[in-house]
Protein backbone atom coordinates (compact mmCIF):
# COMPACT_ATOMS: atom_id res chain seq x y z
CA UNK A 1 0.00 0.00 0.00
CA UNK A 2 2.81 2.43 1.20
CA UNK A 3 5.18 1.74 -2.05
CA UNK A 4 1.84 1.87 -4.43
CA UNK A 5 1.45 5.68 -2.47
CA UNK A 6 4.90 6.55 -3.59
CA UNK A 7 4.71 5.19 -7.25
CA UNK A 8 1.84 7.50 -7.71
CA UNK A 9 3.34 10.49 -6.09
CA UNK A 10 6.59 9.84 -7.68
CA UNK A 11 4.90 9.54 -11.29
CA UNK A 12 2.29 12.61 -10.82
CA UNK A 13 5.43 14.76 -9.39
CA UNK A 14 8.08 14.36 -12.11
CA UNK A 15 4.49 14.44 -14.87
CA UNK A 16 3.39 17.94 -13.25
CA UNK A 17 7.38 19.09 -13.06
CA UNK A 18 7.76 18.32 -16.64
CA UNK A 19 4.64 20.36 -17.76
CA UNK A 20 6.21 23.31 -15.56
CA UNK A 21 9.20 23.13 -18.25
CA UNK A 22 7.95 22.32 -21.40
CA UNK A 23 4.32 24.31 -21.61
CA UNK A 24 4.13 27.51 -23.07
CA UNK A 25 1.59 29.14 -20.60
CA UNK A 26 3.41 30.58 -17.39
CA UNK A 27 0.00 30.61 -15.37
CA UNK A 28 -0.14 26.41 -15.94
CA UNK A 29 3.21 26.46 -14.74
CA UNK A 30 2.35 28.07 -11.55
CA UNK A 31 -0.46 25.81 -10.88
CA UNK A 32 1.20 22.49 -11.82
CA UNK A 33 4.37 23.54 -9.92
CA UNK A 34 1.63 23.55 -6.86
CA UNK A 35 0.52 20.40 -7.89
CA UNK A 36 3.88 19.07 -7.74
CA UNK A 37 4.86 20.58 -4.54
CA UNK A 38 2.05 18.99 -3.20
CA UNK A 39 2.41 15.56 -4.18
CA UNK A 40 6.42 16.02 -2.94
CA UNK A 41 4.80 17.09 0.62
CA UNK A 42 2.72 13.39 0.10
CA UNK A 43 6.14 12.04 -0.76
CA UNK A 44 7.66 13.81 3.10
CA UNK A 45 4.35 12.17 4.55
CA UNK A 46 5.55 8.57 3.53
CA UNK A 47 8.99 8.99 4.48
CA UNK A 48 7.98 9.58 8.18
CA UNK A 49 9.23 13.56 7.91
CA UNK A 50 5.48 14.65 9.02
CA UNK A 51 6.61 17.88 10.14
CA UNK A 52 8.51 18.67 7.02
CA UNK A 53 5.72 17.49 5.00
CA UNK A 54 3.03 20.17 6.78
CA UNK A 55 5.88 22.67 6.40
CA UNK A 56 6.08 22.02 2.92
CA UNK A 57 1.98 22.44 1.92
CA UNK A 58 2.80 25.89 4.38
CA UNK A 59 5.58 27.48 2.63
CA UNK A 60 6.33 25.86 -0.95
CA UNK A 61 3.10 25.10 -1.92
CA UNK A 62 1.05 27.91 0.16
CA UNK A 63 3.37 31.18 0.25
CA UNK A 64 6.06 30.61 -1.91
CA UNK A 65 3.63 29.55 -5.21
CA UNK A 66 1.28 32.89 -3.91
CA UNK A 67 4.18 34.68 -4.87
CA UNK A 68 4.79 33.20 -8.03
CA UNK A 69 1.56 33.60 -9.28
CA UNK A 70 1.01 37.24 -8.09
CA UNK A 71 4.33 38.51 -10.22
CA UNK A 72 3.01 36.31 -13.38
CA UNK A 73 -0.23 38.18 -12.80
CA UNK A 74 1.74 41.30 -12.39
CA UNK A 75 3.86 41.13 -15.42
CA UNK A 76 2.57 41.20 -18.59
CA UNK A 77 2.90 37.92 -20.70
CA UNK A 78 3.69 38.39 -24.57
CA UNK A 79 1.11 37.30 -26.64
CA UNK A 80 3.05 34.33 -27.67
CA UNK A 81 2.88 32.63 -24.42
CA UNK A 82 -0.80 33.02 -23.84
CA UNK A 83 -1.71 30.82 -25.82
CA UNK A 84 -1.72 26.60 -24.85
CA UNK A 85 0.90 24.96 -26.12
CA UNK A 86 4.48 23.17 -25.67
CA UNK A 87 7.81 24.91 -25.71
CA UNK A 88 9.88 24.60 -29.08
CA UNK A 89 13.08 22.84 -28.32
CA UNK A 90 15.92 24.14 -30.07
CA UNK A 91 19.65 23.80 -28.88
CA UNK A 92 18.88 20.09 -28.58
CA UNK A 93 22.88 19.79 -27.02
CA UNK A 94 21.91 20.94 -23.70
CA UNK A 95 19.27 17.95 -23.52
CA UNK A 96 22.55 16.18 -24.09
CA UNK A 97 23.85 17.58 -21.38
CA UNK A 98 20.98 17.29 -18.99
CA UNK A 99 21.08 13.19 -19.87
CA UNK A 100 24.46 13.03 -19.39
CA UNK A 101 24.16 14.38 -16.30
CA UNK A 102 21.42 12.20 -15.23
CA UNK A 103 23.24 8.64 -16.03
CA UNK A 104 26.58 9.85 -14.21
CA UNK A 105 24.27 10.78 -11.47
CA UNK A 106 22.45 7.69 -11.90
CA UNK A 107 25.37 5.34 -11.73
CA UNK A 108 26.97 7.37 -8.97
CA UNK A 109 24.34 6.86 -6.53
CA UNK A 110 23.63 3.33 -7.91
CA UNK A 111 27.46 2.68 -6.92
CA UNK A 112 26.86 4.79 -3.57
CA UNK A 113 23.41 3.40 -2.41
CA UNK A 114 23.29 -0.45 -3.36
CA UNK A 115 27.31 -0.70 -1.29
CA UNK A 116 27.40 -2.99 1.37
CA UNK A 117 28.79 -0.42 4.06
CA UNK A 118 27.14 2.34 2.52
CA UNK A 119 25.53 2.71 6.39
CA UNK A 120 23.80 1.73 9.04
CA UNK A 121 20.68 -0.90 8.83
CA UNK A 122 17.19 0.84 7.64
CA UNK A 123 16.22 2.49 11.14
CA UNK A 124 13.03 1.35 12.92
CA UNK A 125 12.02 4.14 14.81
CA UNK A 126 11.02 7.29 12.48
CA UNK A 127 11.71 10.88 13.85
CA UNK A 128 10.33 13.62 12.11
CA UNK A 129 7.55 14.83 14.28
CA UNK A 130 7.25 18.44 15.40
CA UNK A 131 8.99 17.88 18.75
CA UNK A 132 11.62 15.57 16.92
CA UNK A 133 12.95 18.37 14.64
CA UNK A 134 12.23 20.83 17.53
CA UNK A 135 14.51 19.48 20.27
CA UNK A 136 17.61 19.20 18.12
CA UNK A 137 16.89 22.40 15.96
CA UNK A 138 16.43 24.29 19.63
CA UNK A 139 19.85 22.81 20.98
CA UNK A 140 22.02 22.03 18.32
CA UNK A 141 21.30 24.25 15.60
CA UNK A 142 20.19 27.31 17.50
CA UNK A 143 22.90 29.76 15.87
CA UNK A 144 21.89 28.70 12.37
CA UNK A 145 18.02 28.96 13.86
CA UNK A 146 18.71 33.31 14.80
CA UNK A 147 20.84 33.27 11.90
CA UNK A 148 17.62 32.45 9.64
CA UNK A 149 15.67 34.71 11.16
CA UNK A 150 17.92 37.42 10.49
CA UNK A 151 18.33 36.35 6.85
CA UNK A 152 14.43 36.48 6.50
CA UNK A 153 14.81 39.87 7.68
CA UNK A 154 17.73 41.07 5.54
CA UNK A 155 15.31 39.59 2.49
CA UNK A 156 11.76 41.19 3.64
CA UNK A 157 14.02 44.56 3.79
CA UNK A 158 15.86 44.30 0.22
CA UNK A 159 12.60 43.20 -0.84
CA UNK A 160 10.48 46.27 -0.31
CA UNK A 161 13.83 48.65 -1.26
CA UNK A 162 13.97 47.01 -4.30
CA UNK A 163 10.54 46.72 -5.26
CA UNK A 164 9.79 50.52 -4.61
CA UNK A 165 9.08 52.45 -7.42
CA UNK A 166 12.24 54.13 -8.84
CA UNK A 167 15.66 52.41 -8.42
CA UNK B 1 10.69 1.04 4.28
CA UNK B 2 9.35 -0.73 1.32
CA UNK B 3 10.55 1.49 -1.10
CA UNK B 4 14.48 0.71 -1.79
CA UNK B 5 16.46 4.02 -0.95
CA UNK B 6 17.78 3.62 -5.11
CA UNK B 7 14.15 4.06 -6.49
CA UNK B 8 13.91 7.70 -3.81
CA UNK B 9 17.24 8.99 -4.93
CA UNK B 10 16.28 8.02 -8.46
CA UNK B 11 13.51 10.15 -8.65
CA UNK B 12 15.45 12.95 -6.77
CA UNK B 13 18.21 12.59 -9.45
CA UNK B 14 14.94 12.78 -12.62
CA UNK B 15 13.41 15.40 -10.62
CA UNK B 16 16.76 17.61 -10.76
CA UNK B 17 17.36 17.13 -14.17
CA UNK B 18 13.97 17.99 -15.31
CA UNK B 19 15.13 21.26 -13.29
CA UNK B 20 18.19 21.68 -14.86
CA UNK B 21 16.57 21.28 -18.80
CA UNK B 22 14.21 23.84 -17.81
CA UNK B 23 17.66 26.28 -16.38
CA UNK B 24 18.79 25.55 -19.79
CA UNK B 25 15.74 25.93 -22.35
CA UNK B 26 13.56 28.43 -21.34
CA UNK B 27 13.73 31.79 -21.67
CA UNK B 28 11.25 33.24 -19.56
CA UNK B 29 13.06 33.95 -16.41
CA UNK B 30 9.91 33.39 -14.22
CA UNK B 31 10.00 29.71 -15.68
CA UNK B 32 13.60 29.42 -14.96
CA UNK B 33 13.09 30.76 -11.39
CA UNK B 34 10.31 28.18 -11.11
CA UNK B 35 12.88 25.17 -12.40
CA UNK B 36 15.65 26.75 -9.68
CA UNK B 37 12.66 25.52 -6.96
CA UNK B 38 12.24 22.27 -8.91
CA UNK B 39 15.76 21.29 -8.47
CA UNK B 40 16.00 22.78 -4.45
CA UNK B 41 13.16 20.76 -3.55
CA UNK B 42 15.21 17.41 -5.58
CA UNK B 43 17.74 18.28 -3.05
CA UNK B 44 15.35 18.08 0.08
CA UNK B 45 14.05 14.95 -1.08
CA UNK B 46 17.68 13.52 -0.99
CA UNK B 47 17.85 14.74 2.44
CA UNK B 48 14.42 13.85 3.73
CA UNK B 49 15.25 10.41 2.35
CA UNK B 50 18.72 10.01 3.64
CA UNK B 51 17.19 11.27 7.27
CA UNK B 52 14.96 8.46 6.83
CA UNK B 53 17.17 6.12 6.19
CA UNK B 54 19.35 6.80 9.24
CA UNK B 55 16.65 7.21 11.37
CA UNK B 56 18.06 10.76 12.24
CA UNK B 57 16.51 13.95 12.40
CA UNK B 58 19.61 16.46 11.44
CA UNK B 59 18.36 16.15 7.60
CA UNK B 60 15.18 17.51 8.16
CA UNK B 61 16.64 20.02 9.91
CA UNK B 62 18.62 21.02 7.18
CA UNK B 63 15.78 20.80 4.94
CA UNK B 64 13.91 23.16 7.15
CA UNK B 65 17.11 25.63 6.61
CA UNK B 66 16.91 24.85 2.82
CA UNK B 67 13.42 26.60 2.93
CA UNK B 68 13.92 29.11 4.52
CA UNK B 69 16.92 30.17 2.54
CA UNK B 70 14.36 29.60 -0.75
CA UNK B 71 11.40 31.44 0.79
CA UNK B 72 14.16 34.80 1.28
CA UNK B 73 15.63 33.93 -2.62
CA UNK B 74 12.08 33.88 -3.95
CA UNK B 75 11.25 37.01 -2.49
CA UNK B 76 14.71 39.16 -3.37
CA UNK B 77 14.71 37.31 -6.75
CA UNK B 78 10.75 38.18 -7.99
CA UNK B 79 11.28 41.90 -6.48
CA UNK B 80 14.30 41.94 -8.84
CA UNK B 81 12.48 40.82 -11.64
CA UNK B 82 9.35 43.31 -11.23
CA UNK B 83 12.41 46.04 -11.09
CA UNK B 84 13.67 44.72 -14.14
CA UNK B 85 10.31 44.41 -16.43
CA UNK B 86 10.06 47.92 -15.50
CA UNK B 87 13.04 49.04 -16.71
CA UNK B 88 13.01 46.74 -20.00
CA UNK B 89 9.26 45.70 -20.26
CA UNK B 90 10.25 41.95 -21.19
CA UNK B 91 10.94 38.86 -18.75
CA UNK B 92 13.08 37.21 -21.54
CA UNK B 93 16.38 36.52 -20.09
CA UNK B 94 17.94 36.87 -23.52
CA UNK B 95 17.36 40.34 -23.68
CA UNK B 96 18.68 41.36 -19.99
CA UNK B 97 22.23 41.71 -21.30
CA UNK B 98 22.77 45.63 -19.49
CA UNK B 99 26.58 44.26 -18.64
CA UNK B 100 27.50 43.09 -22.18
CA UNK B 101 30.37 45.03 -23.91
Amino acid sequence: MTAALFYLFAVQLLGASLFVVLNRNPMYSVVALVFAFLNLAGLYFLLGATFIGALQVLVYAGAIMVLFLFVVMLLNVGPDERRIGWVHLDRWWFGLLALLFLALFLVLAGQGVSAPTAGPSPATTQPGGVADVAAVLFSRFLLPFELAALLLTVALVGTVFLAKRRI
Amino acid sequence: MVVPLYHIVTLAGLLFTIGMLGVLFRRNAIIVFMSVEIMLNAVNLVFIAFARYHGSVDGQVFVFFIMTLAAAEVAVGLAIMISLFRNLQTTDISSFNLMKN
